[in-house]
């Protein structure tokens, strides 16, 4: 069994480092498809340990004594429980079908080689993240994701605003790295350990109030990689990355890390309730906050980032109200249908030729119609509709918030939820149907299907964003070895009532704006509207951040750069250089070549020995 | 009565009579004198040393500078000639060929 585990953890490495190996050279398939089918490989591993783990065992292993110093002793250790196992599989199931997608999406681009060695690398970098067994195995791992986010997002590092946006995520995630780095020093201050299994049982001794402020600073790293609010403006950015990289990375992945952050130290944070009623709060204004951003946006990946950020809220109200195996849940279902509408807005992309301007296309149905069927299922998924994947763990969550008596917090997920519906079925109608608007922006423009290969890619995705919903009960089987089931205390009545109520307002609103896209959308005075420009300009978030961090910031800089650095310091270094120069440049007379001005000198400085050592001398 | 302090004044005027030949002189062969006065004058003050101490030491000090000094002086005389006929001069503000 460990062999399994080694095999799923380092068939990404290797396959990485079989990707670099061809970095310099031009464009091999190899480098393709030996990642992928590594990959594949340790799919198969994870799901037989898997299957392994059903019955309650964990599989562990320990590689070797890393740190050793004092009390402190970590130990480079991996282990699959019923948790991790979970993120496993979802993390390599989702990566081998974007690797193989990146064939066929990157099979027209100079770094071919140069991106299948990053995203490898991220999966490794994932892993370490989900299957260690201690904090600081998991920080290594967070580090990890965040540099091959960086190096993703910052693919294309010709294009200025690609290089910016890649700065931004790396930096906002560093703050809040920080954050969790505190979090981590505090656990192992009161512990003495970083071992998740000795952590979490000794955390009921711990002082309350020093165990608030460990599940604060985690849950701020948290915020950071799952782009909470205040750090949510990098995601959304971060589109500027190659496509499939939004799909593996800023949608089914690395930004569900923070909620897996908060699910695996879900023993720390059921002892802090203030804590996590924060989260909970925090996490049903960002639904509500990032849907809205969505409604208006006019970019077809970034209504998509918008639509993961709101749904991470989703996850992190279900993590906040106690319901950690519904966080979960939502995040596995949520990540097979959000990296198909990703691999979806790709395909658009290659057939509009990279424009993104979702007011400028439509009527793309006829000639994707592959790609449409697709994207529309995930929607309706997304917007969670019986019998896909996001009904139940979207509805999951609103009986949760309800059964808990947090009405408001429920209201405004149901608003969400209604929103949701609303931006993502938009989409669907400004992409797929109605005016051939193209025609006028791109009269040459041939829109053409995808590879028959990346259509096979989404396909598995496809199907798991129908099916996933009815894993719930063995989903429970499973976890209950590893956590408590939280289920609400309501009747079935009250349960039914609420399903009836949430699937009547989503299905209006869908048939509302079907309806209204199909009558030709909304006025253009709609546009002049206040609320309109607040959303569009993601309620001036990123310019009050522009305005009152990076421009003070830079001046700062350029302070210290021009007063500080060029005339204090460099001046101290360079005036001794520049002494030391003048002295050689003035005594290099001395060295005249010849012979008696050389012994001149020698008699000279004899004489000044002589004079040092009369005047020294031991003997007087 | 001659003592010790004869020969060792008579020892240092003499490496002083060399030492200005060394500084002054442009010429190879005098610088080549000069050092020669030196050694010698070195030579005195052992031998002198050695004959009021009682000890031979000094006195053979003195045998071995003799000899060690006649070989130099063979061989250096040797390049003298052979840097003369390469050059063509002798004089030490004219041999300047490693100017820094």
């Amino acid at each position: 069994m460990e062999k399994l585990l080694y095999i799923t953890l380092f068939a990404p490495l290797v396959g990485s480092i079989f990707a670099a190996l061809f970095g310099g050279c031009k464009k091999n398939i190899l480098a393709g498809i030996v990642p992928s089918a590594l990959l594949f490989i340790g799919t198969i591993a994870a799901l037989i340990q898997l299957s392994a783990v059903l019955d309650g065992q964990v599989i562990s292993a320990t590689m070797f004594e890393w740190i050793a110093s004092g009390n402190f002793r970590v130990d480079f250790g991996f282990a699959a429980d019923q948790i991790s196992v979970v993120m496993m599989c979802v993390v390599t199931i989702v990566s081998t079908l974007v690797h193989v997608y990146s064939i066929g999406y990157m099979s027209h681009d100079e770094g071919f080689n140069r991106f299948f060695s990053y995203l490898s690398l991220f999966v490794f970098s994932m892993l370490v993240l989900v299957m260690s067994d201690n904090f600081l195995g998991l920080f290594i791992g967070w580090e990890g994701v965040g540099l091959c986010s960086w190096l993703l997002i910052g693919f294309w590092y010709k294009k200025p605003f690609a290089t910016w946006a890649a700065n931004e995520a790396f930096i906002m995630n560093r703050v809040a790295d920080l954050g969790m780095l505190v979090g981590i020093f505090i656990i192992f201050w009161q512990t003495g350990s970083l071992k998740y299994t000795e952590v979490f049982a000794l955390v009921k001794s711990i002082d309350p109030a020093i165990l608030s402020l460990a599940a604060v600073f985690l849950f701020i790293g948290a915020m950071g990689k799952s782009a909470q609010f205040p750090f949510h403006t990098w995601l959304a950015d971060a589109m500027e990355g190659p496509t499939p990289v939004s799909a593996l990375i800023h949608a089914a992945t690395m930004v569900t890390a923070g909620v897996y952050l908060v699910v695996r130290s879900h023993e720390l944070f059921a002892l802090t309730p203030d804590v996590s009623f924060f989260i909970a709060c925090l996490g049903t204004f960002v639904a509500a906050f990032a849907a809205t951003m969505g409604l208006v946006n006019r970019d077809l990946k970034r209504i998509v980032a918008y639509s993961t950020l709101s749904q991470l809220g989703y996850m992190f109200v279900a993590a906040g109200l106690g319901a950690y195996w519904v966080a979960l849940f939502h995040l596995m279902t949520h990540a097979f249908f959000k990296a198909l509408l990703f691999l979806g807005a790709g395909n658009v992309m290659h057939a509009m030729h990279d424009e993104l301007d979702i007011k400028k296309m439509g009527g793309l149905y006829k000639p994707m119609r592959g790609t449409a069927i697709m994207m529309i299922v995930a929607s309706v998924a997304l917007a969670g509709i019986y019998p896909l994947a996001g009904f139940f763990s979207k509805d999951k969550i609103l009986e949760v918030a309800f059964g808990t008596h947090h009405y408001i917090l429920w209201a405004m997920l149901l608003i969400t939820a209604v929103l949701t519906a609303f931006y993502s079925f938009r989409l669907i109608m400004l992409v797929f149907f109605g005016r051939e608007n193209y025609k006028e922006h791109f009269p040459s423009l041939h829109p053409h299907e995808a590879y028959w290969y990346m259509l096979a890619a989404m396909s598995p995705l496809a199907v798991l964003a129908v099916i996933a919903g009815f894993f719930e009960h063995s989903l429970t089987a499973l976890l209950e070895k590893a956590m408590p089931i939280f289920h609400p205390h309501m009747s079935t009545d009250t349960v039914m009532m609420l399903i009836a109520v949430t699937t009547v307002a989503v299905v209006c609103s869908i048939s509302f704006t079907l309806y209204k896209y199909n009558k030709g959308g909304f006025s253009a005075e709609l546009e002049n509207t206040f609320l309109y420009k607040l959303f569009y300009n993601q309620y001036y978030i990123p310019e009050f951040y522009n305005r009152f961090l990076v421009i003070p910031y830079t001046k700062l800089s350029e302070f210290a750069w021009k007063k500080v650095d060029l005339k204090i310091i460099d001046f101290v270094v360079d005036t001794i250089a520049l002494v030391i120069y003048k002295s050689g440049e003035k005594s290099r007379h001395i060295q005249s070549g010849n012979l008696s001005g050389m012994l001149r000198w020698m008699v000279f400085g004899l004489l000044i020995l002589i004079i040092f050592a009369a005047l020294y001398s031991p003997i007087k | 009565m001659i003592s010790i302090n004869h020969y060792l004044i008579l020892s240092a005027m003499l490496f002083a009579i060399g030492l200005f030949g060394v500084i002054r002189r442009k010429n190879l062969l005098m610088l080549f004198f000069a050092t020669e006065i030196m050694l010698n004058s070195v030579n005195i003050a052992l031998a002198a040393i050695s004959y009021f101490t009682h000890d031979l030491t000094g006195q053979i000090f003195a045998f071995f500078i003799i000899a060690i000094a006649a070989s130099e002086v063979a061989v250096g005389l040797g390049f003298l000639i052979l840097m003369y006929k390469r050059m063509g001069s002798l004089d030490l503000d004219n041999l300047q060929i490693m100017k820094g």
